[in-house]
């Protein structure tokens, strides 16, 4: 058993990586399959070949990597923290992919997505006020 | 129309009891307190022996092309923002299927995070 103060703390560090590891993931297969290009399959060796040129990229791979990273955090906290904590505190991750977008990406981001942000992390802030776990281990 | 429905329900149910079972699984494995590769690897292994892992991982994977399906449909602009349902089902499910105690003020996180993220989508153009 972890004192509280130890839970809470290890708590928002694995919650830290997801949000880091998960939306750099996702930046990475996407970039991945845009340098693929569109995807046309007429005949089942065309799968054969987009699957071979997928394999091929190293942001595909790094995108699973990083995929993989933020599943592995994902677990282990899920093993003390509560679901019902984890999962809204994990939709963070929407103000760290529009900081992104806005500082490295410089797209624009319109004023009613900058509200959503502000609204979900009012929401993470007050989940991140009530205990992680309420349950014991089953 | 029908089509789009199921696959809606599927992303935002299969989506949530698969991410549900999982944490059943590795709330059965316990706290895990040492963070050394060695023994994280041991953890990785036992959790890939509980039954609800695999259901869980097959429910996800069922969700995750459910959503691959609807965004290729025409018709997308819909479908996204109730994804963020699935944050009121999976405190619902936190709740009734692992006995998890939502308190009046995680309630109130939640719901703003569902209204947030629904603003999200809807401000993404």
């Amino acid at each position: 058993m972890t004192s509280s103060g130890g839970l809470h703390l290890k708590t928002f560090i694995l919650i830290f990586f997801m949000i880091l590891f998960g939306p750099l993931g996702n930046v990475s297969l996407s970039k991945g399959m845009k340098t693929i290009g569109a995807i046309s399959l007429h005949q089942p060796a065309d799968l054969l070949h987009v699957g071979v040129q997928i394999l091929q990229s190293p942001f595909i791979w790094l995108g699973i990597l990083l995929q993989l990273m933020f599943f592995v955090c994902y677990l282990l906290v899920l093993s003390w923290a509560d679901y019902s904590f984890v999962q809204p505190a994990g939709s963070i991750a929407y103000a760290v992919v529009a900081l992104q977008a806005h500082f490295i990406l410089q797209e624009p981001i319109s004023p009613l997505r900058w509200a959503g942000v502000c609204v979900i992390c009012l929401g993470v802030l007050i989940v991140g006020h009530t205990s992680p776990r309420t349950t014991e281990q089953i | 129309m029908a089509w789009e429905s199921v696959l809606l329900v599927l992303i935002v149910f299969a989506g949530t009891s698969g991410e549900l079972c999982v944490s059943r699984a590795m709330k059965t494995i316990g706290e895990v307190h040492d963070f050394r590769p060695s023994s994280l690897l041991r953890v990785m292994v036992r959790a890939v022996q509980v039954p609800w892992m695999w259901l869980g991982v097959a429910l996800m994977a069922v969700a995750f092309f459910s959503l691959l399906g609807a965004l290729s449909m025409e018709n997308v602009s819909f479908v996204v923002p109730v994804t963020a349902l699935s944050y009121a089902a999976g405190a619902l499910g936190g709740q009734v299927f692992l006995g998890e105690r939502v308190s009046r003020r995680r309630w109130l996180g939640v719901l703003l995070v569902c209204i947030g993220v629904t603003l999200v989508f809807l401000g993404r153009k």
